[in-house]
């Protein structure tokens, strides 16, 4: 563990490591879902015949009497009050409710890491979560890192090492590494950390195997680690 | 402005700002995500309806009944668009299927309907509403299957067939030969940002905002699929989430973005969801490829024979895989053949470096396969086999520039190839067996005629307009940088326009062609301004120095700004391309060297070190021209490794038509690469001397890799992707 609580990459992860295997945060997930789960299982068109044809009909019929859920998002340190349907991901809520397009779709569901955003500190897909979940969370989207005239060190970063070409998995690779640097700092293993209860660094192959979740077909990967690194500021664990 | 003969010294020569590692100028919109890509165009219709599109379930066959009812009837639904009630429409010549099915069902998930509802929810779960009743046919989806009735076809690009002196009997006669057969599978571009289109009408009047690689071909393939005029359609495309080909020409979401609005009478956004893209839109189809080399007991080439076989719907086109082999290697007796068999899967086409990209697959490990036989190491193969000319049409047609022997030798230095053991099976590192490959890269360098306005204001300030697009490629820099070069000012006094039809045509991005050709344009377009400034403030333009941002002769000097005086001064010109391709072979070239791990166990394959040397003439900015060879590189890798679109053989379809089933790599399979870049200016390729690199690292790359697995573990693979079971095979038994 590290001798200092991990610092906030975006103003508030926790310091308690276990946060992330908190099981509240299941039980959260669970009773928040609930509402939506039937339609959004549904929605997948797994199943056939007449029962399925009529779950379908009640989705597109809006689901229970096609109401909408109020939620409180709290992004990037603003907080707005929506009433949506309940099937609104996180990833459509900002973008196509809030005008927050920076997040993108890049296959909506959960495959490519390019809508990943920060949610209490801890990166997730967004495309894989309901926005009705997320009420009261505190969100950080690639906006509320930083401008074009003021950027997080990390968009600088990769600016300056060309860690992206087509630009559109860039905002998640951002958000994603800045919440694995975090998790590194706090200790969590990974599947290539020798040791899981040691200190953990941001060695190359540590990254490697924590950013394999964000795809980038235009393949920026070595600019991107070389990005990663320089803003970790680990010495240790590089590639000769 | 004319390119017919070889640049001289030119304003660009000076490389103060061409020819440097600049930072995209597009870097921090990018980053911070606040460069709009086509669906997050809010700004230019807030009020856009959601479309979903409705893909065929079936492959080939007729459509017998839509019943669109319910779907009607759902909350939210504003309209569902078949071909029912869509109006007459055409298929654009540039299409080899239509982008909406009906009556007749041309492949699996073509559009059948488009539902547009008022929130994205709504029209998806609509969307399941939508039944259709079929009458399907049989189809054709095996290619080996089909191999025997496949036909000769010519492709756009060149033809099917070639023949230069007596190939049978030179192999026939051969001290050594090789004469092996390859595969690769259907492959998926896979750009990270699915098609999208937002689609609004005025009246008559079409706008498309959109996310395409050439913006002029949108225009024309929307008119002749909506059956209007072409002046009456506006595309713009200032951002791409990637293309590799998937965007060089309209696809559904356009066209039935269009339809939408039409019916719903309000802007309409619709994206392809992931899994409808591998079939709905277009791929690099699967190829079987016979390669024969015959060889004089020295090394020496005699004859040399590329056969390849592919598939496509009817109408369709050969992948050229065979291309390369006609320019690569020297061989006085030497063929090529496409044949193209008609299969029911889709569009196949463009995937970055058609044809060149799976041709290296199978030519690159003959040629390793034909080294060993020789008892000759394959650089040293390579090396004695260069051709400074045409091998076809001989020493009248030289190549521009050409500098495979250095890429070779170079790359084997930095690489440390001399450490490589030629025996394979003999390094072990714990339960891995380590090998080296090698392969040549060669890409052609086509050039397309490219148009720009250029305008500087009053405070001296430039403007460049083009319908040139940046996929990723770095176009927004290289023409800023182009620009500020020929101006003489900074890269921060320069803005660029992309990607806009009310721009003048620019050659677009496709074919590696897009880097040199555009800046050419551009090029064109400031010497045009330099000379009308400097005619209007007196000076001799061939006097005339631009630098500083002033305009210097005869002792003289005055600032741009005064010189274009209050009102400004805006000029149009075009680069257009003489007959240089066909006096001079154009190609940048490359060497890729790989080293790779085997696990003795699993039969796993990890790429544990990357190095390729690449020559393309002028590199217009070193930063982003490495970041597209690292780019293409990795794509080498998936296709050696990973990447195969599935075909269900009984009902027609790619089975693994996602993100998650279809495997591209990701950060841990791919290691630290190093790209090195050779000094060359090519006079004969365009004002700039610069050459395409975009697909040059896709091509070879691949086939070091496989060639690295064979010095690993004596294991030959032919037929890709060279997963573990594959090389598990091979491998000797564990006790």
């Amino acid at each position: 563990m590290p001798d200092e609580p991990a610092p906030s990459p975006t103003g508030g992860p926790p310091d308690d490591p276990l946060f992330f295997c908190d099981p509240t945060t299941r039980r959260v997930f669970l009773t928040r879902a609930a509402g939506a789960s039937a339609a959004v299982t549904l929605g997948h068109g797994l199943f056939s015949g007449p029962d399925a044809q009529a779950a379908v009909q009640a989705e597109a019929g809006g689901g229970e009497a096609g109401g909408e859920e109020e939620v409180t998002l709290l992004i990037n340190g603003r907080q707005t009050k929506l009433r949506l349907d309940p099937r609104v991901t996180l990833l459509d809520a900002m973008r196509e409710h809030l005008q927050l397009t920076g997040s993108k779709k890049g296959c909506d569901h959960g495959q490519c890491g390019a809508c990943t955003v920060l949610v209490e500190g801890r990166r997730i897909n967004s495309c894989l979560s309901l926005a009705v979940m997320h009420d009261g969370d505190k969100i950080t989207t690639i906006e509320g890192l930083g401008t074009p005239a003021a950027m997080h060190p990390m968009q600088a970063a990769f600016v300056k090492h060309d860690g992206f070409q087509c630009g559109y998995c860039t905002p998640g690779q951002i958000c994603s590494a800045v919440g694995m640097l975090a998790e590194i700092k706090a200790g969590i293993p990974s599947h290539v950390s020798a040791d899981l209860l040691g200190e953990m660094s941001a060695s190359e192959e540590e990254i490697r195997e924590r950013m394999s979740g964000n795809l980038c077909r235009c393949a920026a990967y070595s600019n991107i680690i070389a990005a990663v690194r320089e803003v970790s500021g680990d010495k240790t664990g590089g590639e000769a | 402005m004319k390119f017919d003969t070889p640049a001289l010294d030119n304003p660009i020569d000076r490389t103060r700002v061409i020819g440097r590692p600049t930072d995209r100028i597009d870097g921090p919109a990018k980053v911070t995500g606040t460069a709009p890509y086509a669906y997050e165009r809010n700004d230019v219709a807030p009020n856009a309806a959601y479309g979903w599109i409705v893909g065929t379930g079936i492959s080939t066959g007729r459509i017998v009944r839509i019943h669109t009812k319910e779907a009607e009837a759902a909350r939210g639904v504003l309209a569902v668009v078949t071909y029912e009630n869509a109006g007459k429409l055409a298929k654009a010549k540039a299409h080899t299927a239509r982008m909406l099915a009906g009556p007749d069902v041309q492949h699996y998930d073509q559009a059948v309907a488009l539902v547009v509802a008022e929130t994205f929810e709504q029209a998806r779960a609509a969307a399941k509403l939508v039944r259709v009743e079929y009458a399907p046919n049989k189809g054709r989806f095996d290619l080996a299957a089909e191999k025997e009735n496949a036909i000769k076809k010519d492709s756009q690009v060149g033809p099917a067939d070639t023949a230069t002196g007596d190939f049978p009997a030179a192999f026939a006669r051969a001290a050594v030969t090789v004469d092996a057969t390859y595969s690769t599978p259907d492959q998926s571009q896979s750009m990270m940002e699915p098609h999208a289109t937002i689609a609004a009408w005025n009246g008559d009047e079409l706008s498309l905002w959109t996310s395409n690689q050439m913006i002029a071909w949108a225009v024309r393939d929307t008119a002749e699929t909506l059956l209007i005029a072409p002046e009456k359609i506006h595309v713009s495309s200032p951002y791409i989430g990637g293309g590799f080909g998937a965007k060089l020409w309209v696809r559904a979401d356009a066209i039935m973005a269009a339809l939408g609005a039409r019916a719903a009478k309000r802007p309409v956004k619709v994206a392809l969801s992931r899994p409808q893209i591998p079939n709905n839109t277009t791929h690099r189809p699967a190829t079987i490829q016979r390669v024969r080399i015959g060889a004089g007991k020295d090394g020496r080439i005699d004859a040399i024979a590329h056969e390849s076989w592919s598939g496509d719907l009817p109408d369709g086109d050969i992948e050229t895989a065979a291309f390369q082999t006609r320019l690569l290697y020297g061989g006085a007796n030497r063929m090529t053949a496409h044949r193209l068999a008609t299969l029911h899967l889709g569009e196949g086409n463009a995937m970055r470096a058609p044809g060149e990209a799976v041709g290296h697959l199978a030519l690159e490990v003959a040629m390793d396969e034909l080294a060993e036989k020789l008892g000759i190491d394959p650089v040293q193969l390579r090396i004695l086999n260069d051709i400074q000319h045409d091998p076809e049409k001989g020493p009248e047609r030289p190549f521009s520039s050409r500098k495979l022997v250095e890429c070779l030798t170079v790359g084997a230095e930095r690489f440390g190839w001399a450490k490589r053991n030629p025996k394979p099976g003999q390094v072990r590192d714990g339960d891995w067996l380590v090998g080296m490959g090698v392969a040549s890269a060669f890409r052609n360098s086509p050039t397309q005629d490219s148009a720009a306005r250029v305008g500087v204001d009053a405070k001296g300030l430039i403007t460049v307009e083009t319908d040139m697009t940046d996929i990723g490629t770095g176009s927004y820099t290289i023409i800023a940088q182009t620009a500020a070069e020929l101006m003489g000012v900074p890269i921060e006094r320069i803005t660029v326009k992309l990607g806009d039809s009310k721009a003048p045509v620019s050659s677009g991005s496709g074919g590696q062609w897009g880097a040199n050709s555009s800046t050419s344009g551009v090029y064109a377009a400031c010497m045009k301004l330099r000379g009308e400034l400097a005619k209007k403030a007196g000076f001799n333009v061939n006097e005339a120095v631009f630098e500083d941002g002033q305009i210097r002769a005869g002792g003289r000097n005055i600032s741009l700004g005064e010189a274009a005086g209050p009102d400004g001064l805006t000029v149009e010109d075009k680069i257009e391309f003489g007959d240089m391709q066909k006096k001079f072979a154009q190609a940048s070239f490359g060497a890729h060297f790989v080293e790779v791990g085997v696990n003795a166990v699993t039969g796993e394959t990890r790429v544990r070190r990357m190095s390729g040397v690449f020559a393309a003439g002028r590199i217009l900015n070193p930063k982003a021209a490495r970041s597209q060879v690292i780019g293409a590189m990795t794509m080498g890798v998936g296709a050696a490794l990973m990447e195969e679109l599935v075909v269900d053989k009984r009902f027609g379809y790619f089975v693994n038509h996602d993100l998650a089933e279809y495997h591209i790599p990701v950060h841990a399979d791919i290691p630290n690469q190093e790209v090195h870049f050779l000094e060359e200016l090519d006079d004969k390729s365009s004002p700039m001397k610069a050459k395409g690199v975009g697909e040059l690292g896709i091509c070879g790359a691949g086939a070091a890799v496989a060639n690295a697995i064979y010095n690993a573990t004596g294991v030959r693979l032919r037929d890709y992707p060279l997963t573990l079971d594959k090389v598990l095979e091979g491998l000797p038994s564990i006790v």
